[in-house]
């Protein structure tokens, strides 16, 4: 392992930021921290990069406990939310920064900050003017003196975070291609699961300082490890429910569960897409609470009676009025039984 | 330069929760090394003012209540209660109050006008107000001497003579002060919305309801704070009061100067040190309270956007009554003052500055000057050195140990300098520490009152250093002390030249420290005059008032660099 982090604690005024992390990163491998506020992830950078002390735990990098190396000699690149770039350094200034402080010589620096901005696409920039940049460029400059003195493991924080939605999809993906292609070891951390899904080979959830699933984007979208990970993930349709057989006993009543789901009460996810909407007298009534245009589909918000709201997801054609009365089904392809993998049973509860 | 950004914006993550959270609270929860280098850092500027302010002081102390093989607190008492000390106690105090009153009565218009009003050659005129308050006190006292002193301009005209009066006095703390008031109430005052007093009158509230209630209170923590930072000053007032005060009128730094100097009681020079610390203490508590409630919310905008040109015939009269009352008090002082300085023919009295011949000085008048920049140079240098060390340390807000730290560096400029010149004479002038023979006594006294200035000016500017980009240069490789050279400094390069030349101005026109400890053949500019002024004759008159002029240009001159040198608000002065 690269980075290894043992029962890494950190606490603020007794409260525990991070608490009792253990995380590996393998080399060239891409793992993404996601998480909402507060959870803990960029004290989870800090910690690495030496920036903030651990309560307990180790942070280990190349097998050696980095607690007596101070953050300029840890070898880690870290690329801050805001960049951080020296305002009173001009491009090529910023970049050479981390090579100056390893004694490159003018020439070498000369070459590696030339090598640099052409690889984020700002041949030429070298001589302009900081506080002259956009956002999408700063990012770029910011990523080129991170890489500049070949860190081991380059960490990102909210890489992408400033930036307007149609730059940030593009340049996600120019990342994850840039960084296969230098097969760069990438810690970041994000609060977009967008984002952490383009560009992870490893997703890790982080709640209240501790780590609530990791897996790859596909896993841990398919299968939310609990509650928590699937309502941060944009899914609502979350109920406790009582599992026997096929079926499950939930607020809406008797809802299919795929074949082989765990037995015994837990917690039941209804993607949006397994609410099919039929005539009222078909299925649950619901009234229409509201709908929102999502560009591919309708999200349909509905409220049934004496039950917690459902949303559904529906062709735009086919979308009801607020205000129609619907009926519901549901399909047991679209449902999730959280913290069970597939069909295996209730003991591989995770968290 | 992005000065202004705060400290954490952490924005759309709010993990600004927790990596907030770190930035401050990390700074009480430094790894060993960084605190190691904070405490490094102090070591110097502390034992720098235990030597040479705390041990001075604990000897005024010691010199004054411990006798007769004990500790006789009671001194203070009976030094306090004899008649001529109640009466410099009561005039220094009542003084102070009338300065205070009538500086406030005169600059608070001008505050008005300076910051409401919009006219030609305004950021000239406020230069031309901030010119007293940098200048050496003697010079303000031989300006004033010159306009209404005996043989002065009123004189002249009139026959009305004012030096045997407090007016004199009292006008010249108004020429002093009149920039305090200026740039702490109208500083605030520009900045203020005029949308809140619209919003009132919008309400029902006529202008003046609107003034009253709306723009007074918002005002009043700042006329608070400049009232007693006038008041502080005046209260130890000493270079103006020897000039113009005669043998009448005595403050009690005047008092103490004239008791070590003229009489030899030491014992109650000391008491009377202690006297005037205890109530320069409650000032400065007082003033540190004002100023915390001043830092209430207030809705503050550009200054540009509320300043316009003035209309109808009240604001004009308004505008031309500060105009006559600037010129009248500010410049006319100084002009006489230049215009004296010329009164023998052939530049006579700046020539006869070159002479010896006068026997008030073992060397020529004009060898001060040469005293005063090398001083001033070697006061700068160990005032930026130990001020400079002292804000880096003071940099990252943390506990206590810190904050007293920071009060300690304040205390110099509260304590008065005579307080100092007095203590550097009986703690300095024997062993263990004997530097009585050595010229750097006089630097390193100045330096002492440099130093708040300079960490004043350099700690906004190094807070305002975002922390993290610290960090981002700590990532890529630098040492904690590549970090300060490669982020903090050059950041932080303007601050300090500006510091420095604060630091210079200050000691160039240092006095009341100065006279206590300079060495008869080695006289600085400000001694200089005040010894001319102690001798009869028109030349060594003229002399004075040539000096003096020196001075004044060369103290204008570094600020007016330090304005241009100057982006807005850099540091607290």
């Amino acid at each position: 392992m690269l980075l290894s982090l043992q029962g890494a604690t950190v606490r603020f005024g007794g409260r525990a930021v991070l608490d009792a992390v253990d995380l590996d990163v393998a080399e060239h491998e891409i793992v993404c921290v996601l998480g909402p506020s507060g959870s803990g992830k960029s004290t989870l950078l800090r910690t690495v990069a030496g920036l903030q002390p651990l309560d307990a735990g180790r942070v280990v990098l190349d097998g050696q406990d980095q607690a007596a190396v101070p953050a300029h000699k840890r070898g880690v690149g870290l690329m801050f939310q805001d960049h951080q770039l020296f305002p009173q350094r001009d491009v090529g200034g910023n970049v050479a920064f981390g090579l100056r402080m390893r004694g490159t010589s003018r020439s070498g620096q000369a070459a590696r900050v030339g090598e640099l901005l052409e690889l984020v696409g700002l041949p030429g920039a070298r001589g302009r003017a900081v506080a002259s940049l956009s956002g999408g460029e700063q990012q770029r400059v910011a990523l080129a003196r991170a890489l500049a003195p070949r860190p081991r493991l380059l960490m990102l924080d909210e890489p992408l975070g400033q930036l307007d939605r149609s730059l940030r999809e593009r340049l996600v993906v120019e990342l994850r291609g840039l960084f296969g292609e230098l097969g760069t070891t990438v810690l970041a951390v994000t609060h977009d699961q967008g984002e952490a899904f383009a560009l992870a080979d490893r997703v890790v959830v982080m709640r209240d300082g501790r780590i609530a699933q990791s897996g790859t984007p596909l896993e841990v979208w398919q299968h939310p490890a609990d509650a928590f990970v699937a309502r941060f993930l944009g899914f609502d349709n979350v109920v406790e429910a009582t599992v026997s057989a096929a079926a499950a006993d939930t607020p809406w009543g008797k809802v299919p569960v795929p074949e082989g789901a765990a037995q015994g009460p837990g917690t039941l996810l209804v993607r949006p897409a397994g609410v099919r909407l039929v005539a009222p007298a078909d299925g649950l009534r619901c009234t229409v609470a509201a709908r929102t245009f999502r560009g591919t589909h309708v999200a349909v918000q509905l409220q049934p009676e004496g039950a917690p709201g459902l949303e559904a997801a529906c062709a735009l054609r086919d979308a009801p009025e607020p205000g129609d009365v619907v009926g519901v089904e549901f399909d047991a392809d679209e449902i999730v039984v959280l913290g069970a993998r597939s069909a295996r049973g209730p003991e591989d509860h995770a968290g | 330069m992005d000065l202004a950004r705060t400290e954490v914006a952490d924005g759309a993550d709010g993990a600004g929760g927790a990596g907030g959270a770190g930035a401050v609270d990390g700074t009480s929860r430094d790894s060993r090394g960084q605190s190691a280098a904070r405490l490094g850092l102090m070591v110097l500027p502390v034992a720098f003012f235990a030597v040479f302010f705390a041990y001075p002081v604990a000897a005024i102390v010691s010199r004054g209540l411990h006798g007769d093989g004990g500790w006789q607190p009671a001194r203070i008492w009976d030094v306090a209660t004899r008649p001529d000390i109640r009466h410099v106690l009561w005039f220094t105090t009542w003084q102070a109050l009338a300065s205070t009153a009538l500086t406030l009565l005169v600059a608070l218009p001008g505050a008005y006008v300076f910051a409401r009003f919009d006219f030609r050659g305004k950021q000239m005129l406020r230069a031309v107000v901030t010119v007293p308050f940098v200048l050496p006190t003697v010079v303000v006292g031989t300006a004033f001497l010159a306009l209404v002193g005996r043989g002065g301009l009123l004189d002249e005209l009139w026959g009305v003579r004012l030096d045997t009066t407090v007016w004199a006095i009292l006008l010249a703390h108004v020429f002093f002060n009149y920039a305090v008031v200026v740039r702490t109430v109208g500083g605030l005052w520009s900045q203020l919305d005029p949308g809140q007093e619209e919003a009132a009158r919008m309400l029902g509230a006529s202008r003046l309801a609107a003034w009253r209630r709306v723009t007074l209170p918002a005002l009043g923590p700042a006329v608070a704070a400049a009232a007693l930072m006038v008041f502080l000053f005046t209260f130890t007032s000493f270079g103006v009061v020897q000039i113009l005060g005669g043998p009448t009128f005595s403050t009690l730094e005047v008092e103490i100067y004239r008791q070590t100097s003229e009489i030899f009681d030491l014992a109650t020079a000391a008491v009377l040190t202690i006297v005037q610390f205890v109530a320069v203490g409650a000032i400065l508590a007082v003033h540190a309270a004002t100023v915390r409630r001043r830092e209430t919310a207030l809705r503050l905008v550009a200054p540009e956007t509320t300043a316009r040109r003035p209309r109808g015939a009240g604001q004009w009269t308004l505008l031309a009554g500060v105009l006559a009352s600037i010129a009248v008090l500010l410049v006319l002082p100084l002009a006489v003052l230049v215009q004296r300085s010329l009164g023998a023919p052939g530049f006579g009295y700046y020539r006869a500055l070159a002479d010896d011949d006068g026997g008030v000085f073992l060397v020529a008048p004009i060898e001060a000057i040469g005293n005063s920049l090398e001083y001033a140079f070697a006061a700068t240098a160990i005032a930026v050195l130990i001020g400079g060390l002292a804000a880096a340390a003071l940099t990252r807000r943390a506990g206590r140990l810190m904050r007293g730290f920071d009060a300690l560096l304040m205390l110099p400029l509260g304590v008065s300098a005579v307080t100092v010149g007095f203590g550097f004479l009986i703690a300095l002038d024997e062993p263990p520490l004997d530097l009585r023979a050595s010229w750097i006594l006089v630097p390193l006294a100045q330096a002492l009152v440099g130093v708040p200035f300079v960490v004043r000016t350099m700690l906004p500017v190094l807070r305002a250093v975002d922390g993290r980009l610290r960090e981002a240069a700590a990532v890529l490789g630098a040492s904690p002390w590549r970090v300060w050279r490669e982020v903090d400094l050059p950041m932080v390069r303007r601050a300090l030249l500006i510091a420095a030349g604060f630091a210079f101005a200050v000691s160039l026109g240092e006095f009341g420290a100065t006279v206590f400890i300079a060495r008869p053949d080695n006289p600085t500019l400000p001694v200089a005059v005040a010894r001319l002024l102690g001798r009869a004759g028109d030349l060594n008159y003229g002399q004075a008032m040539a000096l003096s002029t020196i001075l004044m240009v060369v103290c204008a001159v570094a600020l007016l660099l330090l304005e241009r040198v100057r982006t807005d608000r850099t540091g607290e002065f």
